[in-house]
């Protein structure tokens, strides 16, 4: 069973972001860097399978700037039996920029099952995984909560509004994956270790045009204090006009 | 739940780190936000140890990281092994020791004394967590003063019968196997101390646990009696010889702690700040009244000093330079520097810095058993006293 998965390079979902200089990046200065939290989802995925095949590879794949493959040796230390880094100064905002360089990447490859978080918890797009499975001409499903793999046959369930909805597919394929899905491992230190010995090879990404360009990075609006409209029993009355009115929830 | 640490590091000393270490340290890190502080209170308004986090500790590869690899362990140098230290004493000092124990004082003086069957056989099952071990040096009345013990060792030919006591014992009623220290020799003859292998289960071995604790409750600490325990000669460690061989592991140890103080403080500064930004007392958050930032100031002053001198002192012990005064200088500075950020993260909390809700106290109170132990904070003074003048002032 050979599998890729591919990951991404965001900012710690703790890091307090500040825009940079340009108004349209952030300021990277003192930021730390992590693998997509629902790209570790994805790995831990390819692992189990390559684990339960008794066989097989798992190449994680990222796109960015050299950093990028630091979030590559997060994956190999994981488990990954080896890397490869698309450079690119940055990563494009336009998803379809990237999914034209991953799928040139993935095209020849042989893979049985590509993976993807569902969306990258920088930009929310969701949208890389989809256009690659298209370019590819690969089923796709997204934001899959469990999988079941038979042979050249999967089964997928996927958690929408109000219930479940399970979705066969053949291989090879692109799924997204949901959190959930499964209980990413700590990359262990003999892992970290051994990930220093994994091969890693980079080669230019072949992005394609991108055509949509950011033109404004802003923070959500301060919250503005609260305020305390009375106390006890007697503030109720208050309270809840205020929240028809004002506040307009009820 | 407590939100994810973030780590101290104003001087941006992560930056100091290879890949590698920075990785080691978040493994660590997020072990110990997701598996040891959710339990950590209770265990330790308990008095007990959480002996199941020990698969998962050895499995990550917490034991003896700092070993080769082909006995099991992760080879990791020295800052890696530091900051893992680090990290589990940030969640609790209790913990932190058990792995200094298992690491520093039983699978190093194995790996440093013994053969090479006594390594390739005990090193990857203590690596596993399959056998925990202890540590036995310290007696009822030879504390700062190691080389004064009475255990003893009689060689009877075909092996050694082992006579003594020994107190303090982190780990003893969990161990499977004891690293006993006892004189071959003449009682007054320091020179004569060896290490053995002993195991738990020997007939004459027992081990009680050690009660009323106030401090590292989350830790067992035992007593040892040592009544004619029979071993085979393949118990004593052969390269042994005299007092300086569990010192050295002591200096191991020692090392491990001035990066676990590190840690604790860190705990204590983080609740602290967190806990000041959002208490507010009069009209506005406690955080901006000057005397809690002076707290913090000097608070975030000595965790930098703090963790450069750990790092330094790493980086001497990779290239085979750190001297045990080193050691002993960073042990004595970065504990008695967690004891204070401790105790003053613990006032800035007010009354609810006495829960087990927030750390500061445990720690506090932690922390008074790590001044005290692994060479108090006044032997280390005399130690780096003798370094400096050429006078020793032990007796």
């Amino acid at each position: 069973m050979k599998i890729a998965v591919c990951i991404k390079r965001v900012p710690d979902t703790e890091t307090r972001i500040r825009i940079a200089g340009d108004g349209v990046s952030i300021d990277e200065t003192g930021v730390k860097f992590i693998l997509n939290p629902y790209d570790e989802f994805a790995v831990e995925e390819a692992l189990q399978r390559r684990e339960k095949a008794g066989a097989g590879e798992v190449v994680a794949i990222a796109l960015g700037p050299d950093a990028a493959q630091e979030t590559i040796r997060s994956a190999l230390a994981m488990g990954a039996d080896r890397g490869v880094l698309l450079k690119a100064d940055r990563i494009p905002a336009d998803a379809l920029a990237v999914a034209k360089a991953l799928a040139a990447e993935l095209k020849d490859g042989g893979y049985d099952l590509i993976l993807f978080g569902k969306m990258a918890v920088d930009d929310y797009n969701h949208a890389a995984g989809p256009m690659v499975a298209e370019i590819l001409g690969l089923p796709c499903v997204t934001a899959i909560s469990r999988l079941e793999l038979d042979g050249a046959k999967g089964v997928a369930e996927r958690e929408i509004e109000g219930g479940v909805e399970v979705v066969e597919f053949p291989l090879p394929a692109v799924l997204t994956v949901e959190k959930g899905l499964n209980t990413p491992r700590y990359p262990a230190l003999k892992g970290i270790m051994a990930a220093k010995k994994k091969p890693v090879e980079t080669r230019p990404a072949a992005l394609g045009a991108a055509r949509l360009t950011v033109t404004g990075l802003s923070l959500p609006p301060e919250r503005k204090a609260g305020r305390i409209v009375g106390e006890g029993p007697d503030a109720v009355s208050e309270l809840v006009r205020l929240l028809r009115t004002e506040a307009k929830v009820l | 739940m407590a939100p994810r640490f973030e780590g101290v590091d104003f001087y941006d000393v992560a930056s100091l780190l290879s890949e590698e270490e920075r990785a080691v340290r978040d493994t660590v890190r997020s072990w110990v936000d997701e598996k040891l502080l959710p339990v950590i209170g209770q265990h330790y308004l308990e008095g007990r140890f959480p002996l199941h986090l020990v698969p998962e500790m050895a499995q990550l590869g917490f034991f003896g990281a700092n070993l080769p690899e082909e006995y099991g362990c992760a080879g990791l140098n020295n800052v890696a092994y530091g900051l893992i230290m680090q990290e589990l004493e940030r969640g609790d000092s209790g913990v932190r020791s058990f792995a200094s124990v298992q690491g520093a004082l039983v699978m190093y003086p194995i790996h440093a004394f013994g053969s090479e069957e006594q390594r390739s056989y005990w090193l990857p099952k203590m690596a596993s967590g399959e056998v925990i071990g202890c540590f036995g040096l310290t007696e009822p009345d030879y504390g700062s003063n190691p080389g004064g013990m009475i255990t003893t060792a009689r060689d009877t030919g075909s092996g050694w019968v082992l006579n003594g006591a020994k107190m303090w014992i982190t780990n003893g009623s969990t161990a499977k196997i004891a690293i006993v220290w006892a004189k071959t020799g003449a009682l007054d003859d320091p020179g004569s101390i060896r290490g053995f292998i002993v195991p738990t289960d020997a007939p004459g071995f027992s081990a009680k646990d050690q009660k009323g604790k106030l401090s590292l409750r989350a830790s067992d600490t035992s007593e040892l009696v040592l009544e004619d325990v029979k071993v085979g000669n393949d118990a004593l460690l052969p390269k042994s010889r005299g007092l300086k061989s569990p010192l050295s592991c002591l200096t191991q140890a020692r090392y491990g702690i001035a990066w676990g103080a590190v840690g604790a403080a860190m705990a204590c500064y983080d609740e602290a700040l967190r806990y000041a930004k959002q208490r507010v007392m009069f009209t506005k958050p406690i955080a901006a009244y000057q005397l809690q930032q002076q707290r913090l100031a000097e608070m975030l002053t000595e965790i930098t000093k703090a963790q450069l001198l750990a790092l330094q002192l790493g980086r001497l012990k990779d290239r085979g330079k750190a001297t045990p005064p080193q050691v002993s200088l960073a042990k004595r500075n970065n504990v008695n520097m967690a004891c204070d950020i401790a105790r003053e993260a613990r006032r800035l909390l007010g009354a609810n810095g006495i829960l087990v809700e927030y750390t500061a106290m445990r720690h506090l109170a932690n922390l008074e058993s790590v001044y005290t132990y692994e060479g108090t904070h006044d032997m280390h003074t005399l130690i780096l006293g003798e370094e400096i003048t050429g006078f020793s002032a032990f007796e």
